[in-house]
C-alpha cells in the first residue's frame, strides 16, 4: 500500500511540467465550437507537439512510435496534463483511444503501417460508426449492413452520435456482415475511409446547441474488404477489445481536472454575496464542498489501484466500472453546485457581472453526457451487479 | 507506487478475517447482547494477534507495523462487528501499561472538535483507564473516579454506553500535539471498521438477493435490486481506496496531507457504511425490519462509529478548510 512516486516518476513530472509550461500558452486558446476547421486545426496541432516532445501515445508501444510510459508514469502525465490544462485531445479522441490502439492489437501490418504513424503525430482524424438509432446500450443489435461485391462491401445504414464527423478521415464502423447468424456473431470491424460516394453528415447538435455530434447515412458505400479488422463476423470480439482501452484511464485527466474545477468553485464562492455574506460564509455549502472534494479524492485512490492493479495483471480490470459510475456522479453534482452559486447569474450563458457564466454552465450541461456515453450508468450497474457480484443475467 | 495490498497485509487480513469468522460468528454476537460486560477471553486472543499493539516497536512489545496495516485489520474487525473499545485500546498502546498485551482495557472519551452532545461513553464498566483528549492534552481518568449512570437501552447492542455526568481533570499523559494525532489516527480506525461494515453489508445483501426469490426468480435479477447492490459495490469500493489512502498517507506524509486524507477516509466510509447499512435492510424486505437478520446491528453500529472522531458533516467542513486556504 505504497502511495509514494519513485524518482524516475517524479523526474520524468518535472520535465513534462516544465515543457507544459512553455508549450501550453504557447498553443492557444480553443477556438468556437461550430468552427470544425480550426477545431480540428488546434486539436491535430497540439498532438502534434505532443509527438515532437516525445508525449505522444504515452500507453502506446514503442515499436508504433509511442512512449511506453510506465503506469505510474501515465499517472504523472494524467496529473501533469489536468494541472497545466493542456488542451483537451478533442479530435484525436477515436483515434488515439480506440482506432489507434484496436490496430495495433488487431489490424493487419498494411492498416497499421497506413494509420499509426499519423494518428500518432496528428495527421489523421477518426470517428465513431457504433451506434445506431434503434442499437444503443443494445449496441450489437445494429442493423447496418455490408454485403460483399468482389473485394468490396457496399456499406447502408444509419450511425448516430457520430463525433467529429465533419473533420474526420476515417471512421471506425461496425456493420453486419451476416443477417442470419445470431447478433453478436455476423458483425464485422471495418475502417471506412469519410471521403467515399455515399456518406452523408448531418450535425445534431447537443443540449448546449453546438454540433459536438452528427448523424451519418450511409447508402451503397464501397469499402474494400482490406479495410476489414478482424476476420469477417469477429467483429464483436475485436469491438470489445476497442471499449477495453476506453475502460482504461482514457477520462483519468478529466477526473484529476475536477479538483481544479472545484477549487474554482470555492474561489466563486467567496466571491458572490448572498444577503450581506458571501456564499462561502453558508455552513451547508461548505460541506457540500468538502463533500466533493473527498469524493475526489477517494476517485483519484480509486484509479491509483485501479493503475496498481493493471500493472500487475495487464489488464484494466471490471472495478473501471465502479469508476465510471463514481465519476459521472461526483461531476454531475459538481456541475450542479456550479449552478446554484450562479444563481440568476445563471440565467446568461454569457459571463455577466464578472461571474463566469459560460464555463460554469457549460461544464453543468456537458457533464449530463457522462452517465449515458460509453456505457450508461445503468449498464455500468448491470455489468458490476452481474460479472463482478454474480447476480442473474439481463436477457440479451 | 504499487497502491494494492502488499502481501504481508493480505496475509494479514486472511489471518484476521479467518479469526473473526471461527471466534466471533453471529450467533456469539446474540449471546454477547444477552451478557454485559466484555468478553475478556476473546480480548486476551486480540491482544495476541497483535491488534492492540500492532503499531508499537517490537522493542517495546509490538509488532512494528503502520497504520496501512492496521486499517487492514480494523476493516476486518468492523465487518466482523467485534465488539469493545478497540480503536482507544489501539491507540492506548504505549501510553496504558497493559494495552498492547490486553491486560488493561482502554476506552476513551473525544473532546476536540465538534462536540456531539451529552458525554457518553462506551464500555465503561469493561474498562481499566480512560483516556480523555482534550484542547490542552491527552489526559488519563480513573473509571471509578467517574459520576455515570447506566444507560438501560443503548443503540447499538453490543455497545453498552454510560452517560458521564462528572468528568474529573485526571493525569496529563500526553501533550497537545499527541491528542491531536490520536484523533487522526482515531479517526482512520474508524474510517477503516466503516469500511468493513460497507463491505459486509453488500456482501450480506447480495447473498440474500441471489437466495430469495419472488415472481419466480432472484430478486437480485430485478434491475431495481440488482442496481442498489451495484451502488453498494461503488461506496464500498470508494471508502476502501479512501481509507487505504489516508493509512499510507499516515505511514508517509510525503505523499499527502494527512489531515485531508483522514478526513476524507471519515466522510467516505462513514457515509458509505451508513448508506451500505440501510440498503442492506431494503433488500431483505420484511425481514430486513426483524431483530433477527443481523442487517440492524450494522446500521447501529455504523451510527456508533459516526460519532467518533468527527461526524461525517464535520470532515466535510473541515476538508472545506483545507481547500479554501489552498486557493
Amino acid at each position: 500500500m505504497d502511495l509514494r512516486y519513485s524518482d524516475a516518476d517524479e523526474k520524468f513530472r518535472q520535465e513534462l511540467r516544465a515543457w507544459l509550461a512553455e508549450a501550453v500558452p504557447a498553443h492557444g486558446a480553443p477556438p468556437p465550437y461550430s468552427d470544425w476547421e480550426a477545431r480540428r486545426a488546434h486539436d491535430t496541432g497540439w498532438q502534434r507537439k505532443l509527438f515532437d516532445a516525445g508525449y505522444a501515445g504515452i500507453n502506446w508501444p514503442s515499436a508504433y512510435g509511442g512512449r511506453d510510459a510506465s503506469l505510474t508514469e501515465q499517472l504523472v502525465y494524467y496529473e501533469e496534463i489536468a494541472r497545466a490544462q493542456a488542451p483537451y485531445i478533442g479530435v484525436n479522441f477515436v483515434g488515439m483511444l480506440h482506432g489507434g490502439p484496436t490496430l495495433i492489437a488487431e489490424g493487419t501490418d498494411l492498416q497499421k503501417e497506413q494509420h499509426i504513424p499519423r494518428i500518432l503525430r496528428g495527421e489523421e482524424v477518426w470517428c465513431q460508426g457504433f451506434s445506431e438509432p434503434g442499437a444503443g446500450s443494445d449496441l450489437a443489435s445494429l442493423q447496418t449492413r455490408a454485403e460483399r461485391d468482389g473485394d468490396h462491401y457496399l456499406v447502408s445504414g444509419h450511425k448516430i452520435w457520430t463525433s467529429f464527423a465533419q473533420c474526420a478521415d476515417f471512421c471506425e464502423l461496425l456493420v453486419r456482415t451476416n443477417p442470419d447468424a445470431p447478433k453478436h456473431k455476423g458483425i464485422s470491424w471495418l475502417v471506412m475511409p469519410m471521403d467515399l460516394d455515399g456518406i452523408e453528415i448531418r450535425p445534431l447538435p447537443t443540449l448546449m446547441g453546438e454540433g459536438e455530434f452528427s448523424e451519418v447515412f450511409l447508402e451503397n458505400v464501397r469499402v474494400p474488404v482490406e479495410n476489414r479488422v478482424g476476420e469477417e463476423n469477429d467483429g464483436w470480439r475485436v469491438t470489445n477489445v476497442t471499449l477495453r482501452f476506453e475502460r482504461g484511464t482514457a477520462f483519468a485527466s478529466e477526473m484529476y481536472h475536477l479538483q481544479q474545477i472545484l477549487a474554482g468553485m470555492v474561489e466563486l464562492a467567496r466571491r458572490i454575496t448572498r444577503d450581506d455574506a458571501t456564499a462561502w460564509e453558508d455552513r451547508t455549502l461548505r460541506r457540500e464542498v468538502g463533500h466533493l472534494a473527498a469524493q475526489l479524492d477517494a476517485l483519484w485512490a480509486m484509479v491509483k489501484l485501479s493503475v496498481s492493479e493493471t500493472a500487475k495483471t495487464g489488464v484494466p480490470g471490471l472495478g473501471a466500472s465502479a469508476i465510471k459510475l463514481f465519476y459521472s456522479g461526483v461531476y454531475q453534482q459538481v456541475g450542479e453546485l456550479g449552478m446554484r452559486l450562479l444563481g440568476r447569474a445563471a440565467l446568461s450563458r454569457e459571463d455577466v457581472a464578472g461571474l463566469p457564466c459560460q464555463r460554469t454552465i457549460g461544464r453543468a450541461m456537458q457533464s449530463l453526457s457522462l452517465t449515458i456515453a460509453a456505457g450508461t450508468s445503468q449498464i455500468q450497474r448491470n455489468i458490476i451487479g452481474e460479472r463482478i457480484l454474480g447476480l442473474p443475467r439481463e436477457p440479451r | 507506487m504499487d497502491f494494492r495490498l502488499s502481501e504481508d497485509q493480505e496475509a494479514l487480513r486472511d489471518g484476521v478475517r479467518s479469526f473473526c469468522e471461527g471466534r466471533v460468528p453471529v450467533e456469539m454476537l446474540r449471546e454477547l447482547e444477552q451478557k454485559p460486560g466484555l468478553d475478556r477471553a476473546l480480548w486476551s486472543e486480540l491482544a495476541e494477534m497483535g491488534v492492540f499493539g500492532l503499531r508499537l516497536s517490537e522493542d517495546d512489545g509490538g509488532v512494528g507495523l503502520g497504520m496501512a496495516d492496521a486499517a487492514v485489520v480494523f476493516a476486518e474487525l468492523g465487518r466482523r462487528l467485534v465488539p469493545g473499545p478497540l480503536a482507544w485500546s489501539h491507540l492506548a498502546a504505549g501510553l496504558v501499561e497493559g494495552a498492547a498485551q490486553g491486560s488493561a482495557v482502554v476506552g476513551g472519551l473525544d473532546l476536540l472538535g465538534v462536540l456531539g452532545g451529552p458525554h457518553l461513553v462506551e464500555h465503561l464498566e469493561s474498562l481499566d483507564a480512560l483516556l480523555v483528549l482534550r484542547p490542552e492534552g491527552v489526559f488519563r481518568i480513573d473509571p471509578a473516579h467517574l459520576e455515570a449512570r447506566t444507560v438501560a437501552v443503548p443503540l447499538d447492542p453490543l455497545t453498552p454506553v454510560h452517560h458521564v455526568t462528572r468528568l474529573p481533570e485526571g493525569e496529563l499523559v500526553g501533550t497537545v500535539e499527541e491528542a491531536r494525532r490520536l484523533r487522526l489516527e482515531g479517526g482512520a480506525l474508524a474510517s477503516a471498521m466503516l469500511l468493513g461494515i460497507a463491505e459486509a453489508t453488500q456482501e450480506l445483501a447480495t447473498e440474500y438477493a441471489k437466495g430469495r426469490e419472488q415472481f419466480g426468480r432472484p430478486i437480485g435479477g430485478f434491475q431495481s435490486v440488482k442496481h442498489m447492490l451495484a451502488d453498494m459495490f461503488v461506496r464500498q469500493e470508494g471508502a476502501g481506496a479512501a481509507v487505504y489512502a489516508a493509512g499510507a498517507t499516515l505511514d508517509d506524509p510525503g505523499v499527502g496531507d494527512v489531515m485531508r486524507a483522514v478526513s476524507a477516509a471519515k466522510a467516505t466510509a462513514g457515509e458509505g457504511a451508513l448508506r451500505n447499512a440501510l440498503a442492506c435492510i431494503q433488500v431483505h424486505g420484511g425481514m430486513g425490519y426483524t431483530w433477527e437478520v443481523p442487517a440492524h446491528y450494522y446500521l447501529k453500529r455504523s451510527w456508533v462509529l459516526e460519532n467518533v472522531f468527527g461526524t461525517v458533516g464535520e470532515h466535510e467542513e473541515r476538508i472545506a478548510e483545507i481547500l479554501a486556504a489552498s486557493t
